[in-house]
């Protein structure tokens, strides 16, 4: 009787999850008899059976909804909301009672008979002409035949052909076939070793069949992603009832298949998008109306394979995510400010609601947005090796999608050594390899990195004890696999040895993992670290190699997380321990910003935008000589003017520390000026917090960074000390006058001096209703500099309205923003910008002004 | 199965008698109830885990199983082996994950009166009381039956 329950239960709860579906294609298209039938079918299905097992209370509910169905079956009752409403409640019921004869192995007590009576009271309602509800078609429990003993023909040839077997046995098989694998390429390595002819076949063909025999186990373990999904149009359905809107949900690609495992992992994040989709994504009916959209909103499910990943996109054609609202909330919460926020694009603004403690619903519903978020989404995802993704429009819509592997079980994993010791990198978030050379601070080094930075070897720089490289254009943070895992073997890496340099990407977040050794790909079985180790956040699972050796498999998750680099690195404890946690990149997808922080002087601490500064330098005091009165040195091939902050060049020292900053650009010679400096501190990756007044020339103003009231230096105050002429273009014209529109101070402040410095006039405003303004009082300009992200009116909408009207819908509008992805791009120039510039990029927004205002000067690309 | 290991083994009254594999730990000789027993490895090839609690010596493979490696030696806080000296390990199961517990060297397997079995002296050493589940008088030695539950209760440090 046990075992005949136990295959009851997993059948009706199968039954049940495609009832959900079905009713739901009922209520939507209330004559599909086909689907009625089916309906009709399985509630009687459940209802003979659980009389058959002597279930009574099941049976009492099972046959109200039997009778109600039945009713419909028979035209006597439309499928009205209402009636399909109660009928799911009548199923709700049923799902209850399963759960507790599941759990005691016997029917819970409860009472249903105000259930019971509304279902009987809706087949009664028009049912005058028929026979009162007890007469409804109805066996004795007894003589009913059980489960499976109506199905149509097809149903019984498919059934012939599946058997119900135990996970548990399946599980086994895995790990049985697993384990052949391995003694597989153990034999095959000897093999390799030994030649033996007489092995060679034989040994072939194991291979073959151990591959097929794991390609077949690895199928019994996949199944169709639509078993996650068959619960969403039930879940749809009554969101949509219950917020008032109309909803209708597509589901692509049900039948794309994953690993159990998978799909088990995925359902919760899965349902929990689809509810955000549903409660935040689309508007209220009245509000998608007044926008012109079609009053039923739409949620698409896809899932597709893509090279060994499936992908799913979750997508909603609503308002699109509140990008203002993210802004606002982000520095309400201490993620960002205004400063940083103000130089990312709006996809890395969007990227904060992946942030644990991020919830965007202004007001907590019941349905979301019950403080977990998208957060716990994203950790789900990345628990199973998987990435999440944002794509959002205003007013179109937003989509995520996700990327899982196909399974967990065997991954595609580089194998590399640091330290002596062999890891496993899952080939899923390696980006390339770089083979690179540590370089020490001395000249000679730096001068071949540049002299050859598109060569075959790149060198590790080091900005005080953070190493970092220079990848096409990008810096890109390093961490040392040997240094973050504390192992002993790190004296062996001298300055000049050979590296290289796993480039991994995780979401959005790009970092160079620094190995001595990189061997080979490998096909490798993921098992599970022992609980004793599983607080390591750097390692996801252990392995066997083919020479039967264990690794450990490295999760770049953990270690993104561990150096502070991640996205939504908020791990306190990691940051607390790890020094290297500042990582120098600029660009980081929502990072505060890098600072160079150098000393000079008894003052302050000083910093610099690391971007800005090209290399740095470390000069003998014999290299340094004097020209007309300045003091230069010997670099590239050219003389260097140097500038020596706060008298650093007086010091009675032997060597000096100089910030080069260079200008790389093909127009003429390149040109470098240094700043020379007491000591390099540190480069902090920090909010910028300025307080604004540069009382000093060639002060931007004091900050506090790390804690500690810190001067930012106004780089294009010491460039002039250089070259008289370092912003000015050849050909300039009579000084231009510009209007800059930005709302937050710190850059305002930052581009005034530089475009003076150039020759340009500058007035600056600090938003776009007050630009506006000034159009409308009869101003004018020569060209406007404008900010994109902006309170109220954005820099989109300012170019429209300057475009549409007035006398300066003819001007040069450049665009400052935190990215020039081609998107982005695309969108300013259609919105009517002349052109696209990124924030801190001085020398390229001085060119496009230039350009802009027909002065043509070649571009002066300050290399960052 | 885990039975075996969370019950104490001198609780097991029903049995006259109970086997223990002996080995030697920084010269004192223990024992370890035979049926916590899964396999008696010689020296293995042991695979450092970087970040590890210093008592995990690392993992090895035992036919195609994973096996985490746990010091004894560091585990009840007694100086380190001599570098080079060959070690053993007992294997024993713990929540369906197997364990190498390494030692110095394990020798024969004993039968021992339950009765005999005494429990552990007041003054022994802390270190030591944590883990014996009582003592047995031999012959010139003294046994300890090490706990290999409590041996295998490592908790994750944070």
């Amino acid at each position: 009787m046990d075992d005949l329950l136990a295959d009851f239960l997993t059948e009706t709860d199968e039954s049940l999850a495609e009832l959900d579906v079905a009713l739901v294609k009922l209520e939507r298209s209330p004559g599909d008899e086909a689907t009625l039938a089916l309906i009709f079918r399985m509630v009687h299905t459940i209802k003979g059976t659980c009389g058959f097992l002597g279930l009574p209370r099941l049976e009492r509910v099972a046959h109200a909804a039997e009778s109600v169905l039945g009713r419909v079956r028979d035209r006597k009752l439309t499928a009205t909301p209402e009636i399909v409403t109660q009928v799911l409640e009548g199923l709700d019921r049923i799902k209850a009672i399963l759960a507790g004869l599941r759990a005691n192995g016997a029917e819970p007590a409860g009472d249903d008979a105000a259930l019971i009576a509304t279902l009987d009271g809706i087949a009664e309602r028009r049912a005058r002409r028929a026979p009162p509800p007890d007469a409804v078609p109805q066996a004795s429990p007894g003589g009913e035949p059980v489960a499976g003993a109506e199905p149509t023909a097809g149903e019984a040839a498919a059934a012939s052909q599946t058997i119900r077997v135990g996970v548990d046995v399946l599980e086994g098989l895995m790990t049985l076939v697993s384990e052949l694998v391995l003694t597989r390429n153990q034999l095959l390595q000897l093999a390799r070793t030994e030649e033996n002819p007489a092995f060679t076949v034989p040994l072939q063909r194991l291979s073959h069949i151990t591959s097929d025999l794991q390609e077949g186990v690895v199928k019994t373990r996949m199944q169709p992603i639509g078993n996650a999904w068959n619960k969403l149009p039930r879940l749809v359905r009554d969101l949509a009832r219950d917020l008032g809107k109309r909803i209708e949900l597509i589901m692509l690609g049900a039948e794309t298949e994953l690993d159990r495992q998978v799909l088990e992992l995925i359902k919760d994040p899965l349902t929990h998008m689809v509810r955000n989709c549903a409660d935040h994504g689309l508007e209220p009916t009245e509000a998608r109306r007044a926008a012109g959209k079609p009053e039923s909103g739409r949620i698409t499910l896809n899932a597709y394979h893509e090279g060994g990943h499936i992908l799913i996109e979750i997508a909603d054609d609503g308002a699109g995510l509140p990008t203002a609202k993210i802004r606002a909330k982000a520095i309400s919460l201490g993620f960002a400010t205004e400063a940083e926020l103000a130089a990312m694009t709006e996809a890395q603004i969007q990227r904060f609601i992946l942030r644990p403690g991020f919830s965007t619903a202004a007001a907590v519903t019941a349905v979301s947005g019950r403080g977990v978020g998208m957060d716990v989404v994203k950790s789900n995802i990345e628990r199973i090796g998987g990435t999440i993704d944002l794509k959002s429009v205003a007013g179109q819509g937003t989509t995520v999608t996700v990327k899982i592997p196909l399974t967990l079980a065997i991954v595609s994993a580089l194998i590399v050594q640091a330290g002596g010791e062999r890891f496993a990198i899952p080939q899923i978030s390696v980006v390339e390899l770089v083979r690179a050379r540590a370089a020490a601070l001395d000249g000679a080094a730096a001068d071949h990195a540049a002299a050859d930075p598109a060569g075959e070897t790149s060198v590790i720089e080091r900005i005080n004890d953070t190493p970092v490289l220079r990848l096409r254009e990008r810096l890109l943070p390093l961490v040392s696999l040997t240094g973050l895992l504390h192992l002993e073997g790190a004296a062996e890496t001298r300055p000049d040895d050979r590296a290289y340099i796993v480039v991994t990407q995780v979401g959005a977040t790009t970092l160079g993992i620094i190995v001595d050794r990189v061997f080979d790909t490998e096909e490798i079985v993921v098992k599970p670290v022992a609980p004793i180790l599983r607080h390591i956040t750097m390692f996801s699972g252990n392995t066997i190699l083919g020479d039967g050796s264990v690794i450990m498999i490295l999760d770049p998750n953990g270690i993104a997380r561990a150096t502070g680099v991640g996205v939504g690195g908020g791990d306190p404890r990691a940051a607390g321990r790890d020094p290297q946690r500042a990582g120098p990149s600029l660009h980081g997808a929502d990072g505060p910003t890098a600072m160079l922080l150098f000393r000079a002087g008894d003052g302050a601490p000083l910093a610099v935008p690391l971007a800005l500064v090209a290399r740095l330098e470390d000069i003998p005091r014999a290299r340094i000589e004097s020209s007309a009165g300045q003091p230069v040195t010997q670099y590239r091939g050219q003389l260097m003017p140097l500038v020596p902050f706060a008298g650093a060049l007086d010091a009675g020292r032997e060597r000096f520390t100089v910030l080069v900053f260079s200008d790389d650009s093909g127009g003429g010679p390149a040109r470098s000026m240094g700043l020379v400096v007491d000591e390099i501190v540190d480069v902090v990756k920090d909010r910028l917090r300025m307080q604004l007044g540069g009382a000093r020339p060639g002060l931007l103003g004091t900050a506090i960074i790390n804690g500690a009231s810190t001067d930012v230096i106004d780089i294009a105050h010491y460039l002039t000390l250089a070259f008289g002429d370092w912003f000015k273009a050849p050909r300039a014209a009579v000084a231009a006058n510009v209007l800059v529109v930005d709302d937050s101070g710190f850059f305002r402040q930052m581009l005034a001096p530089a475009m003076t410095a150039a020759g340009f006039r500058v007035t600056a405003v600090a938003s776009a209703a007050e630009a506006l303004a000034r159009r409308d009082a009869g101003e004018m300009f020569a060209a406007i500099v404008s900010d994109i992200q902006m309170p109220e009116i954005d820099g989109f909408e300012l170019v429209r309205r300057i475009r549409a009207e007035g006398a300066w819908a003819e001007l040069p509008v450049i665009a400052l923003s935190g990215s020039t992805e081609p998107a982005d791009i695309a969108r300013g120039r259609a919105a009517g910008f002349t052109d696209y510039v990124t924030k801190f990029e001085r020398d390229a927004l001085l060119a496009s002004l230039r350009q802009c205002l027909g002065q043509g000067a070649p571009p002066l690309g300050l290399a960052a | 199965m885990n039975d075996t290991l969370e019950r104490p083994p001198a609780a097991d009254a029903t049995e006259a008698a109970q086997s223990f594999v002996t080995l030697t730990l920084a010269d004192q000789l223990c024992g370890v109830p035979v049926l916590a027993v899964r396999d008696i490895l010689a020296e293995q090839t042991i695979t450092r885990i970087p970040l590890a609690p210093p008592e995990i010596a690392g993992s090895l493979n035992l036919r195609g199983r994973i096996v985490t490696a746990i010091d004894l030696r560091r585990r009840l806080n007694l100086p380190a082996a001599q570098v080079g000296a060959a070690r053993m390990s007992v294997v024993a199961e713990q929540g369906g994950e197997l364990y190498a517990l390494l030692v110095d060297q394990v020798s024969e397997v004993l039968r021992l009166p339950v009765a005999a079995c005494e429990g552990n002296p007041p003054t022994l050493a802390p270190d030591w009381a944590a883990y014996s589940a009582g003592i047995y008088r031999l012959q010139g030695r003294l046994l300890v039956v090490l706990d290999v539950a409590r041996l295998l209760a490592l908790a994750p440090r944070t």
